[in-house]
């Protein structure tokens, strides 16, 4: 921890580059809404279950209700947003995130 | 040879091939990165694994399957907050907290904060929570032997207490993370094997209809349709607005609690890098997400197979449905030994199931006590690797001996809403307390022990006026009764305290310190400085 000082001004430089700012707004731009989304989603199944039981209830394929689909919905949609989270990571943050770290290692050498 | 002859013999296997991997573990555990992180050296998919080894606990296995198969469609709401909660661990968490942290989630926290007064709040409400679900497994080990191996008096539910508590400590102390994470492994497979065993029979029996399944289940409920709609157990009809608003209140804690449950945290310290952080959170959603569907069709099987009255007349909570299950369908299928060898098969991967979540547990606890409180608060940073790992070890055995104790005092109290309480306490205060640090810029050290403790307070506070401490027949006390807060979960109302006292509090805080921020937000986002794997 000797060296705090010199890697403090190093990272102060790097968060304001523009590759960095990039970076952030990748992230956040995709992470931030989708997070809304989800929990969103999910609430409005919570508060369907509380007060559309009638709606719930309604049958679609034998003794399969809404209640089961938005139910079985709500594990496909967290499967989705799990694979296309992964698929943002790797194709839009990793590739600049590694750039950067290459750079700031570089300097700090 | 017996049921729980058979159970007992299946399970002194797991209990000795654990061992033997926790020693084998012990081998290579040699400085503090090994104890805490097992060396940060597990694989994205072994992670996974093991993630889902330390989150599937016998209260999502037994508990949800037994919700579902007595009051139908409810259980199910259960699984799906459990499981969506992932996502956040996944987008906001995962990856930051392993390019920033190092072995708690106090680490983060204390990042840019001034470090003692972080880590004593991280470190009181890491124990806080870590012991309150310890005691609710402990309990439920205790009632569980009861119900599968035919043990009901209290001395031999005490004894099984005693011998759970033994071997947690056990693979703690001596195969720090790396035992533990190998239990929790080895446990992940069983528990999905068996759990897809008897998932595939039940749905032979019915043809793969799942239609036909739950025409069954519904018919053998005795209630009718109703059994697949909500509202049977929460937020029923009855309970009126009050209940209904503490379904929303139970739903908000399961699905912002586990992106701050500590020893889920303390699991992405132990990979080599934030992608394979990454990697283990999708693992980890894929197996839970699967196993929370199995249960689905475990519950409707045990109240369609079994029966609802049947379940309830073995245990009124509905524990047993699973074991139940298993025992009925194998014997529908292969005659009497086939049930008595598929119950004893279950029952076995319960007992794995409860070992492996109660040693993850006093893992987390007892590495917060050695890294923040003793190493950082207690020290001031000037202990060793070495002193803090003795600690570490000394502290697991304390932590296991206060569970073992207090499991034994609590044995006929129903402690069930220990879990729920824990993850509101999750949500209310760590959580706010790690997005607000790994987001905000302007946050500091007032609104970080703002968060924590304005969040742990007021759950805690909420929970003890409500009605599952006393005032109604199921509470903790049934005979007392100064409830006044009318929702048995306290989240609606204490994830917002928690999230304002930590605004509020860095607000009228001038602390601010930009340089240590850059530093956080850098190596978060990019990994630079990111503690490395060690190989031996």
């Amino acid at each position: 921890m000797t060296t705090q000082e010199h890697e403090s001004s190093v990272y102060e430089q790097v968060q304001g580059s523009e590759q960095f700012q990039e970076l952030k707004r990748r992230f956040r731009a995709w992470t931030f809404p989708m997070t809304a989304a989800f929990l969103g989603w999910y609430l409005l199944y919570v508060v369907l279950s509380g007060w559309a039981r009638d709606f719930m209830g309604v049958k679609l394929l034998g003794n399969i209700n809404v209640a089961l689909v938005l139910g079985v919905l709500q594990f496909v949609s967290t499967f989705g947003i799990a694979w296309a989270y992964s698929r943002h990571a790797q194709k839009k943050l990793d590739p600049l995130a590694d750039q950067l770290r290459d750079e700031v290692e570089a300097r700090e050498q | 040879m017996s049921s729980e002859a058979l159970s007992t013999i299946l399970f002194l296997l797991f209990v000795a091939a654990t061992l033997g991997i926790t020693f084998w573990a012990s081998r290579n555990t040699k400085d503090a990165t090994d104890f805490y992180a097992g060396g940060r050296s597990f694989s994205g998919a072994q992670n996974g694994l093991a993630i889902g080894g330390d989150y599937m606990s016998a209260a999502s296995f037994l508990g949800i399957a037994g919700i579902i198969a007595l009051s139908g469609y409810d259980g199910f709401l259960y699984s799906i907050g459990f499981l969506v909660a992932w996502l956040v661990a996944l987008l906001l968490v995962a990856e930051l907290m392993r390019n920033s942290g190092k072995f708690t989630m106090a680490d983060v926290l204390a990042f840019r904060m001034s470090p003692r007064p972080v880590r004593t709040a991280a470190g009181v409400s890491t124990i806080t929570v870590s012991i309150f679900y310890l005691l609710a497994q402990m309990v439920g080990a205790g009632a569980l032997v009861g119900l599968l191996l035919g043990i009901t008096s209290p001395v031999g539910k005490a004894l099984t207490i005693v011998g759970v508590g033994v071997l947690m400590i056990v693979y703690v102390v001596v195969g720090g993370m790396k035992g533990t994470t190998w239990v929790q492994i080895v446990k992940a497979v069983l528990l999905m094997t068996g759990a897809a065993l008897i998932t595939l029979l039940v749905l032979g029996r019915f043809g793969f209809n799942l239609s036909a399944l739950l025409g069954e289940a519904a018919a053998q409920s005795g209630k009718g349709n109703s059994f697949l709609i909500p509202g049977l157990r929460y937020g029923t009809e009855a309970q009126g607005i009050a209940g209904k608003i503490d379904l929303i209140s139970l739903g908000l804690a399961l699905v912002l609690g586990t992106a701050g449950l500590p020893h889920i945290l303390i699991r992405f310290y132990t990979v080599p890098t934030a992608k394979d952080a990454r990697k283990s959170v999708l693992w980890g959603i894929g197996i839970i997400g699967i196993f929370y569907l199995l249960t689905l069709v475990l519950g409707f099987g045990a109240a369609a197979l079994v029966g609802s009255d049947t379940i309830a007349a073995s245990d009124k909570g509905g524990n047993t449905a699973a074991p139940l299950l298993a025992q009925a369908v194998g014997q529908q299928l292969f005659g009497t030994v086939g049930g008595t060898i598929l119950l004893a098969v279950i029952a076995a991967v319960a007992f794995a199931t409860i070992l492996a979540v109660v040693a993850g547990l006093t893992l987390a606890s007892s590495s917060s006590f050695a890294h923040d409180l003793y190493a950082h608060v207690f020290k001031r940073g000037r202990a060793t690797d070495q002193e803090q790992v003795l600690v570490a070890r000394i502290a697991a055995f304390v932590i296991g001996a206060v569970a073992i104790g207090l499991g034994i005092l609590a044995q006929s109290l129903n402690v069930a809403f220990l879990v729920a309480l824990a993850f509101a306490v999750a949500a209310s205060g760590n959580l706010p307390a790690i997005l607000y640090s790994l987001f905000w810029r302007r946050f500091n050290t007032a609104g970080a022990v703002s968060a924590i403790y304005g969040g742990l307070v007021s759950a805690l506070l909420l929970v003890i006026f409500s009605p599952v401490v006393s005032g109604s027949e199921t509470a903790l006390f049934p005979g007392a009764d100064f409830a006044w807060f009318p929702l048995s979960n306290p989240g609606i109302v204490s994830i917002p305290i928690g999230f304002v006292a930590g605004w509020l509090g860095t607000i009228l805080s001038k602390e601010y310190n930009a340089s240590k921020y850059a530093e956080m937000e850098v190596r978060s986002l990019t990994g630079v400085g990111a503690e490395k794997a060690t190989g031996h």
